[in-house]
């Protein structure tokens, strides 16, 4: 190999056969791979929502009623509707991915990957009911 | 690309790891709970005087930053595979890596400038 050489991640002239743009329909794994990355879509949208309270909060009070009545328009309700139903499809499937992605060890054996997924859901409750307590004291 | 790939992948497993601890939560309770009346939204006057407190601020900021950054690199890649766009892999990175550097900033100057 020369020093110019270069690694590129993909080979224009080999022979492919031709996917269609739709191969994820093709079968059922394929289609929840596809959702759980299009998961991120609706964490983006929430994020956006969250930065756009925020900046009317700090606004002032007319911003925020403003904002207020947005959200309770039947476009927000139903794409907030549809968004929750993605992001706890992202949490489920993060929480059971996590044993795979981060092995942890205790005294030289693997901790089952129940107890790592386990530990994930606790986090979740604990942190939903804190969330909710901060939030709805006020 | 290749040098910060390690950083970016860390920034998508925070992201994600924060979007799945503490996005339910938030979107049951100010997308539906509140707008549907199942629950009463906190007043106004507490929710100014919530935001101003420096760590909510950070909260504020882990909570839309980071999820940015999960979206960022996970849409870059539906986009490879699923539309097979690998030949924009560039122009896409800058496209979604951009978009969430944006929007943290725009985070980051409201959060930051709360008086």
């Amino acid at each position: 190999m020369s020093a110019g050489s270069q690694y590129t991640l993909y080979h224009p002239k080999w022979y492919r056969r031709r996917v269609s743009v739709w191969w994820w329909l093709q079968k059922g794994s394929y289609a929840t791979f596809v959702l759980r990355e299009l998961t991120s879509v609706f964490v983006a949208f929430f994020a956006l929502v969250t930065l756009w309270q925020v900046r009317a909060v700090v606004r002032g009070p007319e911003a925020y009623a403003h904002v207020l009545a947005r959200l309770k328009s039947p476009l927000f309700l139903a794409l907030h509707g549809v968004a929750f139903l993605f992001v706890l499809f992202h949490a489920v499937t993060w929480f059971n991915l996590a044993p795979k992605a981060m092995v942890l060890r205790l005294g030289g054996k693997r901790v089952p990957d129940w107890v790592v997924a386990g530990l994930n859901y606790v986090a979740w409750l604990v942190l939903s009911g804190g969330v909710a307590w901060v939030v709805l004291r006020g | 690309m290749h040098r910060i790939s390690p950083f970016l992948w860390a920034l998508f497993g925070a992201g994600g790891t924060i979007a799945a601890l503490l996005f339910p939560a938030h979107l049951f309770l100010t997308g539906l709970a509140f707008p549907l009346g199942w629950l009463d939204a906190p007043s106004y006057d507490a929710l100014r005087g919530m935001v101003s407190h420096p760590l909510a601020r950070l909260y504020l900021f882990v909570l839309i930053a980071l999820p940015l950054f999960h979206w960022a690199h996970r849409f870059r890649y539906t986009l490879y595979d699923g539309l097979q766009l690998k030949h924009l892999f560039n122009f896409i990175a800058v496209l979604c890596y951009g978009a969430a550097l944006i929007g943290s900033a725009l985070a980051a100057y409201t959060l930051w400038n709360i008086p």
